[in-house]
């Protein structure tokens, strides 16, 4: 009895001890690729960082300020094109799909969001890029919208699904119609969560590279309107981390960790949103 | 109850004789008053299972009517169908007539259907939004333009919950208690100002004093609205109820004045059940 | 809280007060009619005895129904079950008053027997008995039930009184036997009227705190 319990102790600590050995390591990864970005790409941040364009091969100095501008329209078109229709085709799929429909639409939302980035730029290469003759903003957005539209389809539908049947059961019996009850209970009831999933989706989609080789290129100049090829922080950062040149790896560290940065805000934006929705339905 | 206010003996030359409280309760209860819905043998079918068999029912208008059985006896299947609720779930089949007010209500526009004939369900679920915004939200969906405030506070008098959140009708209506929760839940349901209110089980998720409470006021409501209560608790039935249906296995065994139904039950197996001998 | 059941238990309880009101006056008028030697009054208090009964009968279905329908507890519960007590404690002492009232009839066809000295003495503290009892249940005043269980001791003094005395006329002269055999059932019905008063004060006590004191002889423990 007594030797049970012992060998029972022993297993208890050593599971404990293996546990925490992979959380540290796991951890550790991670913390070990923030501290990299920050002590390197902290000493590369300056003024000119965020207001110059990239200077000429060659020459020290400069910034990636279209770079920055360029991510934030892609990532604003992308938004435009992605979030509405995963957002509302969640809702259908929902609200109005049977079963059979809506195992369909997800199963097909989880293949899509398997397709390897590059693929679907290639598929925005070839429906935008070669028609136009030139690459765009319009084709980078293009591509990152088709990339955010089954994330947003899958956490519309199951923040939708998560808001319980009775208040829809209340909404009804007081004589609303579906779509009134859709509208004016469920969306809002689900919001913070659908909310939380846009800009999370948005935090992704601002982050991949892959798609925006062929379609919105790069641009060493400011990229007016839409119709250009505009510079993006992620291209950029593997543009100059490849590069021989001193300055542009510490560049390409700055830019990694505004990146970074940009993510990281976006997150806690997403986290204050759902906390204070939460906190006010419970006051 | 401590010592009544202390009335005399009557003297011997008085021969006022103090009224009869209850002279109009059995007699009216089933000849005077006009019927709300006409139900004439309802079969209810959930796929290839039937739940109702055959069941003919009247309710009384501003009379409370309670519907008492063991569960699964399909006493919330039937109250659902008096306001059409069972169309919100699929494969479900009906046979047989609802008549309100002599008007087939299948016949009926649903929606107008549910704003005649409002209902309250077993758990409160108020939705996440301003204790105001609840109560107004029938009236905002009906198109109704002008003053809202009045009909929210009159709604929410109605309900007996005026006086405890008048002050804070701002708030999430998550904030209240249970039994608070209820009442909104049926301030919401009085706000478009149904001519019936279909309860199923309110209170079996609320502790006895509210409860008590809203016993309390469905006993008020019935002068201006009529009542259908389901409920698991016969003595809830027993208190507040005017008329008593007992259900068993989907059919109707017995409808009469609750007076008679608890004190001498016509039907063995209603006596069987209200006895606590069932089973 | 008011509850909706308060006014119902209310109204129970007037009409009760009003059926001992009838009880009381049954028993003045028939003593009365024995004291007077008045017809009329023998005759109104056999007429005025069915409103009685109809009242035991209606009191009886008020009861079942708030028991039924009412699921009452503690004092609302001692109320009922005391009320159906003092009810049937009511009806017995009217049923009592019709018997003085026939007698009453009987005797006034013969002469008067003796001067009444006890009989008014009895039948004052008898009705006093069932005044106070009443009072009491109105007032839910224990210390006036309990007084009125002490007046019993003297009632049943008056009436074995009564009996010795006019057992010693009924055997000096015979014929007297008649009516004075009367007075003697009238002695003892108004024993009656006192013991069925002292339940009533008894059932005033339980539904007042609750405690049974019937029997006090009994061994309780």
């Amino acid at each position: 009895m007594n030797s049970s319990l012992r060998w029972r102790k022993f297993v208890n600590v050593v599971m404990l001890g293996l546990t925490a050995v992979c959380v540290t390591v796991a951890v550790s990864a991670l913390l070990i690729i923030l501290g990299y970005l920050v002590i390197h790409g902290a000493e590369s941040l300056s003024w000119n960082f965020f207001t110059q364009l990239p200077k000429p091969v060659g020459e020290t100095g400069g910034g990636m300020a279209n770079a920055i501008v360029g991510s934030a329209k892609l990532v604003l078109l992308a938004s435009m094109i992605g979030i509405p229709i995963g957002c509302i085709g969640g809702v259908y799929v929902a609200e109005y799909g049977g079963k059979m429909f809506s195992f369909v639409i997800r199963y097909t939302a989880d293949l899509l969001n398997g397709v390897p980035s590059i693929v679907i730029g290639i598929f925005a290469y070839t429906i935008i890029v070669l028609p136009m003759h030139h690459f765009s903003t319009i084709a980078g957005g293009f591509a990152l919208g088709i990339m955010m539209i089954p994330i947003a389809v899958r956490t519309t539908e199951s923040f939708l699904r998560a808001v319980p049947r009775s208040l829809r059961e209340a909404s009804v019996a007081l004589g609303a119609s579906k779509w009134k009850t859709i509208v004016k209970v469920i969306i809002p009831a689900a919001m913070g969560g659908i909310m939380t999933g846009i800009m999370l989706n948005i935090a992704r989609v601002a982050g991949e590279t892959a798609p925006l080789l062929f379609t919105a290129f790069s641009n060493r100049y400011w990229s007016p309107g839409w119709n250009q090829p505009a510079a993006s922080l992620p291209v950029m950062i593997y543009t100059y981390a490849i590069a021989p040149y001193e300055d542009w790896h510490r560049q390409a560290w700055a830019a990694g960790l505004v990146l970074l940065a940009m993510v990281l805000l976006t997150n806690i934006l997403a986290r204050l949103i759902l906390y204070s929705r939460r906190a006010s339905a419970s006051r | 109850m401590g010592a009544m206010t202390a009335n005399p003996i009557p003297s011997f030359t008085s021969n006022a004789k103090p009224v009869d409280p209850n002279a109009s309760g059995e007699a009216s209860a089933m000849a005077n008053a006009e019927l709300r819905f006409k139900v004439s043998k309802l079969n209810f079918f959930y796929g290839p299972k039937q739940s109702l068999f055959d069941v003919s029912l009247d309710v009384q208008a501003n009379r409370i009517t309670a519907l008492i059985g063991p569960s699964g006896c399909g006493k919330s299947t039937f109250l659902r169908t008096l306001n059409r609720m069972q169309e919100t779930i699929r494969h479900t089949r009906i046979e047989g007539e609802v008549l309100l007010d002599g008007q087939n209500i299948f016949d009926m526009d649903v929606v107008r259907l549910r704003r005649r004939v409002g209902m309250v369900f077993q758990r409160p679920n108020p939705f996440p939004k301003s204790i105001y915004e609840n109560v107004a939200y029938g009236l905002r969906i009906n198109g109704h333009k002008g003053k809202l405030a009045d009909h929210v506070e009159k709604s929410l008098q109605r309900a007996a919950l005026w006086d405890e959140v008048k002050d804070v009708l701002h708030k999430s209506a998550y904030a209240l208690s249970g039994g608070q929760q209820q009442r909104l839940c049926i301030a919401r349901a009085l706000a478009v100002n149904p001519e019936v209110l279909l309860l199923d089980e309110p209170c079996s998720a609320l502790d006895p004093v509210s409860t008590a409470k809203i016993e309390e006021l469905m006993l008020q409501l019935r002068s201006s609205c009529t009542v259908a209560i389901v409920t698991h608790n016969m003595q809830q039935a027993a208190r507040v109820s005017d008329v008593t249906a007992f259900l068993l296995e989907g059919k109707l065994i017995e409808c009469r004045p609750t007076a008679q139904l608890f004190t001498n039950p016509a039907d063995p197996r209603t006596e069987a059940y209200i006895t606590g001998r069932f089973g | 809280m008011e509850r909706h059941f308060e006014q119902e238990f209310q109204d129970l309880q007037q009409r009760l007060l009003w059926m001992g009101s009838l009880s009381e006056r049954a028993v003045h008028k028939a003593v009365h009619a024995v004291l007077e030697a008045d017809e009329a009054l023998a005759e109104a208090v056999l007429e005025e005895e069915p409103a009685i009964n109809e009242l035991q009968i209606e009191m009886d279905d008020r009861i079942t129904r708030l028991l039924a329908l009412q699921q009452p507890m503690a004092a609302d519960l001692r109320l009922l079950i005391g009320a159906s007590r003092i009810n049937s404690d009511i009806e017995r002492i009217g049923d009592q008053a019709v018997n003085i009232a026939q007698s009453a009839t009987r005797i006034l066809r013969h002469p008067q027997v003796k001067p009444y000295v006890d009989l008014p003495r009895m039948s004052g503290l008898a009705e006093n008995m069932v005044r106070d009892s009443l009072n009491a249940l109105v007032k839910r005043d224990v210390d006036l039930a309990n007084s009125v269980m002490r007046q019993d001791d003297e009632v049943d003094r008056l009436r074995d009184q009564m009996f010795r005395e006019l057992l010693t006329y009924m055997m000096e002269n015979s014929a007297v036997v008649f009516p004075a055999f009367e007075l003697v059932l009238v002695a003892k019905n108004l024993e009656r009227i006192g013991d069925h008063a002292t339940n009533i004060a008894e059932d005033v006590i339980y539904i007042v705190v609750g405690r049974d004191v019937r029997h006090p002889a009994l061994d309780r423990r």
